[in-house]
């Protein structure tokens, strides 16, 4: 009865055959359990077009009041100014409480006042304009104020040019954005996006398909057939592997087609720090899901320590220098920094090796720890 | 190769296994048992909840590993070479993992890829998997969609993708109706008398031990009796005795005050009598001789389950707990004859599917009315229609003379209701689930205190009162569960299959706290598995795909088939004959419909 021992259960042949049978399952798992499909292809696409259309960090079409207190030619050209630039909705008024009013009702964001004087100081060369701004969210004030600013000086560069002061010297604000040229946020959202996909698919979906199995008992049934613990962790592995690849294709046509932000680097150096760092998404995933064995719990926590993370902490929304301390010495355990500086480099820079290589390099050393500890750690008993 | 004198396929030497609970607490779940399974015996593991019967099965799989002593499984030590016993063996867990999310074929296929069954062996043995199983037809279905019986099966089959040399199984007929276990068991038992298979199963069914070659007996992790069942059925021999109870007394109400007796070892409702499990020989047990005392009392042959009651009820402390002493705070007082649930041509339908089909019966106040059928027969649907959780398609349906579906929310004040495997919060401990399900109900203040120390009291819940509800032994998660139904003391307790998956023990203790309710005034509605439990109850209903087959008083539901006179039919034979009858019928009227089109 036992003609076929070990050797044939023990093959390289018969590993092969179970490692694919394993990720058939998987597949017909994947393609058939509208919550998978749920977690690996329409959330991140939901990200996708959040990230894309939602969310922006530009700031256009902020209503604003122009108080216009005298109506001299040169007030009503500064007026002008503000009326037709693309990033201020503004209406103009004459009196100054008017526009009081409404930035107390949360009508207008600021207030451009220009004095009845305006014109004598002009002509005295110490012109002044009041620029007064909500300040209840500071970034998006920071960010009004600046435009406010550039729009007043750029009305004065263009008197100057046209030599209509000349008593008073122009102000010249040589501005200048490196790496985002375009200042669209999307050139820095999208690196965060292809983060957060990946995360998504490598640790939470792999988390709660491995703890579904603990809880269903399908492992204690699997358990007691000549699979190897390997094996079943490689059928788990290879089918979310794949599916984190096209995510990140996802992600990649997304940003060149929508929001036409070019990869600047090469497309190896992306895919290879990806599958890196899906790698150890896949790692903590299972890892997760065999130290709670439930959906729930499983789900809860993968959140808490590699998506949430992925997040805040990965440098793409938050700069990590401007962190305390403690909290940037603790991003240097997050795999997703390391991998957020390779994508800011390839999406934004260029192949800059510099920062390729050392990152890419953390990024392979825990994708070896993460998949030796869950070896080590996952076995073949209910104990 | 099934010689005498080969060695057992399966020997354990004093094995010992202890868990620590997540409270803390030790238990030890088998302390230095020793046991063997002869090669080619099917050998049946039985045992009240908590005697060690899945530990030990998952210790021969190699699942987990002895804490001292050694088990060898097919000449191997399977703590040391778990591997190499797993390629030889087949397993099936309490709940066999199949892929819900994959066919039947594909469940096959994944299990004969692990066994690396060839293409060829694999043309040979599924056809006669597949016929065995009755599944050829479902082979494209999703495992997810089969009913509780045919799951159960398409896990045998999966566990028979290539031969085994032992096939362990693990309660594999919990909660599938009777035709479903009876096909089970005719492939379980095939496979052993035709093929030598060695077989290990664990059961609650004690009836289902007395089919095998060989019985275990374990309790509370210590081995009480291994040897061929005949041998525990036998320790009841000369003490096993059917009492005709007395004129204008019912079957179970003599069964409540016998079983309630200390002389009494055991008494069970059968067929309109009451069989009686005496301590000693007749005539030789004083205590018995007075229970028994003026009524009439016949000998009868001793059977398994007997002999089982007999040997746990010899060793120290397996009382039944104080169940049939339950009191109620304030007994119901309603006419016998008042109809409290009535329920005429009721439909329910999802989608094309009629789940529910024309079903009409009724119940009177303090009765208790069964309602029995296979996996998928509609008596959770019907459930959840008198309980006003799921609106009826047609008919009507009116309990304690209202629609609770229409009613205000005040007149559920007046059921109960224990849903499938109790809805408890496991995270929740006992008195946190009692405070919590007694706020829900409105019950406030000193109400709620009263109402919470009497549901202790009554069902000995004071000891777990600490412990998640969702670790309680099996046993007092019922307990617990009757006793949230009862705090808002209602008239109608609906109860949805209670005991399925529960032991002998604890089934008898609830069935005496039914048959107390029902003695206060309430009026009881059970949905059972087991059809012995049917003797319990004043009427049944026999239910198959939505229909009512059947229905009746125990005995004129046993009688519907006609009975050859002298020779009595059990209800579980009654119930197979019924539901048969009845699918030969509607198989045929299809046939003919077809052929007529």
């Amino acid at each position: 009865m036992n003609t076929h021992g070990r050797s044939l259960h023990g093959g390289a042949l018969a590993r092969a055959r179970r490692i694919w049978s394993l990720v058939r399952k998987e597949t017909h798992q994947v393609v058939r359990d509208p919550s998978s499909i749920a977690t690996g292809i329409v959330l991140p696409l939901i990200l996708i077009l959040l990230f894309g259309y939602g969310l922006s960090l530009d700031v256009t079409n902020v209503p604003i009041a122009v108080v216009l207190e005298a109506p001299t030619p040169e007030a009503a050209e500064l007026a002008a100014g503000f009326q037709l630039s693309p990033y201020f909705d503004a209406s103009l008024l004459t009196a100054m409480h008017e526009a009081e009013t409404l930035m107390l009702e949360r009508k207008v964001d600021a207030i451009v006042r220009i004095r009845p004087d305006f014109a004598r100081e002009l002509s005295l060369g110490a012109a002044e304009v009041q620029i007064l701004v909500h300040g209840t969210d500071a970034n998006k004030a920071r960010i009004i104020q600046a435009y406010a600013q550039g729009a007043v000086a750029q009305w004065s560069a263009r008197r100057a040019a046209e030599g209509k002061d000349p008593a008073a010297g122009p102000v010249l604000v040589r501005d200048r954005l490196w790496f985002n040229p375009a200042n669209d946020s999307h050139h820095f959202l999208i690196p965060g996006l292809v983060v957060l996909v990946m995360t998504l698919i490598g640790a939470l979906l792999t988390s709660m398909v491995m703890a579904r199995e603990w809880e269903r008992g399908t492992l204690e049934s699997l358990f007691v057939t000549p699979v190897r613990i390997d094996e079943i962790l490689l059928g788990k592995t290879i089918p979310y592997f794949v599916l984190g690849m096209i995510g990140l294709s996802l992600c990649l046509l997304a940003a060149r087609f929508l929001f036409a932000v070019p990869v600047r680097g090469s497309i190896w150096v992306l895919a290879g720090a990806s599958m890196l760092y899906l790698l150890v998404a896949l790692g903590a995933g299972l890892f997760i899901s065999t130290a709670t064995r439930s959906q729930f719990v499983a789900s809860q926590i993968t959140v808490l320590v590699t998506f949430l993370p992925a997040f805040m902490l990965s440098g793409f929304l938050f700069d990590l220098r401007s962190m305390p301390a403690a909290v940037r010495a603790l991003t240097t355990i997050l795999p997703a920094r390391y991998y957020v500086a390779v994508l800011q480099s390839s999406f934004l820079a260029g192949d800059v090796w510099g920062v390729i290589v050392p990152n890419t390099a953390a990024l392979a050393v825990m994708a070896v720890v993460v998949l030796m500890l869950n070896r080590a750690i996952t076995r073949k008993s209910l104990d | 190769m099934s010689t005498a004198a080969s060695p057992p396929v399966l020997e354990g030497r004093s094995v010992s296994k202890g868990y620590r609970l997540p409270t803390g607490e030790a238990i030890q779940a088998l302390d230095a048992v020793s046991v063997e399974v002869p090669r080619g015996t099917l050998t049946a593991l039985v045992g009240p909840d908590g005697a060690g019967k899945t530990t030990l099965i998952r210790l021969s799989a190699g699942l987990i590993s002895v804490d001292s002593g050694t088990l060898s499984v097919l000449g191997e030590n399977v703590a040391r070479h778990p591997e190499r016993v797993q390629e030889r063996l087949g397993y099936m867990p309490q709940r066999f993992g199949l892929y819900e999310d994959l066919t039947v074929g594909e469940n096959l296929d994944l299990y004969a890829d692990m066994h690396g069954v060839t293409a060829a062996e694999r043309s040979a043995r599924y056809p006669r998997l597949l016929g065995m199983t009755a599944l050829e037809p479902f082979t494209r279905r999703l495992a997810g969609q089969l009913s509780g019986g045919m799951k159960q099966k398409l896990g045998l089959a999966c566990t028979l993708v290539r031969s085994p040399e032992l096939l362990l199984l693990d309660e594999p007929t919990v909660g599938v109706d009777p035709l479903s276990r009876r096909d089970l068991w005719a492939i379980i038992t095939q496979l052993v008398r035709e093929q030598g298979l060695t077989v290990l199963v664990s059961t609650s069914y004690l009836n289902e031990a007395e089919r095998c070659d060989r019985s275990i007996v374990l309790r509370e992790g210590k081995l009480l009796a291994q040897g061929p069942p005949t041998e525990v059925s036998e320790l009841a021999l000369g003490r096993v005795f059917l009492v005709q109870p007395p004129a204008g007394q019912s079957a179970r109400s003599l069964q409540a005050r016998l079983i309630d007796d200390p002389g009494i070892v055991d008494a069970v409702p059968e067929g309109g009598q009451v069989r009686v499990v005496t301590p000693g020989e007749s005539g030789k047990d004083l205590a018995a001789g007075i229970a028994l005392r003026g009524l009439e009392v016949a000998a009868a042959e001793p059977m398994f389950e007997d002999g089982f009651m007999t040997l746990l009820r010899s060793t120290p402390g397996e009382g039944l707990a104080a169940a049939g002493s339950m009191t109620l705070e304030r007994p119901h007082h309603a006419l016998r004859e008042d109809v409290v649930v009535s329920v005429r041509e009721l439909v329910r339908r999802f989608g094309s599917f009629v789940a529910v089909d024309r079903v009409s019966f009724e119940v009177r106040s303090g009765e208790i009315f069964g309602l029995l059928g296979p996996n998928g027969a509609g008596k959770t649907t019907t459930f959840r229609m008198l309980c006003g959780l799921l609106p009826a398609s047609s008919g009507t349906l009116r309990v304690a003379g209202m629609d609770l579906r229409k009613a205000r929310a005040s007149a559920r004040q007046r059921i109960g209701y224990v849903a499938q495997k109790f809805s408890l919060y496991g995270q929740l401990s006992v008195s946190e689930n009692l405070e919590f399900f007694a706020s829900a109900y409105g019950l406030h203040r000193r109400r709620r205190r009263e109402r919470i120390a009497w549901a202790l009291e009554e069902f000995e819940l004071e000891r777990m009162i600490r412990l998640p509800s969702g670790q309680l032994p099996g046993g007092y998660r019922q307990r617990l569960a009757m006793a949230i139904a009862l705090l808002h003391e209602p008239e109608i307790l609906f109860l949805d299959e209670p005991t399925s998956g529960a032991d002998p023990l604890a089934r008898r203790e609830f069935w005496r706290r039914i048959t107390a309710l029902a003695e206060q005034g309430v009026t009881i509605i059970v949905t059972t598995h087991f059809m012995v439990e049917a003797e319990y109850c004043d009427r049944v209903a026999i239910m198959d795909a939505g229909r009512v087959l059947a229905q009746g008083t125990p005995a004129e539901v046993r009688g519907w088939t006609g009975a050859e006179p002298g020779h009595a039919l059990t209800m579980e034979d009654a119930f197979i004959r019924i539901v048969e009858s009845a699918r030969g019928q509607a198989t045929s009227r299809s046939e003919h419909a077809g052929g007529a089109a």
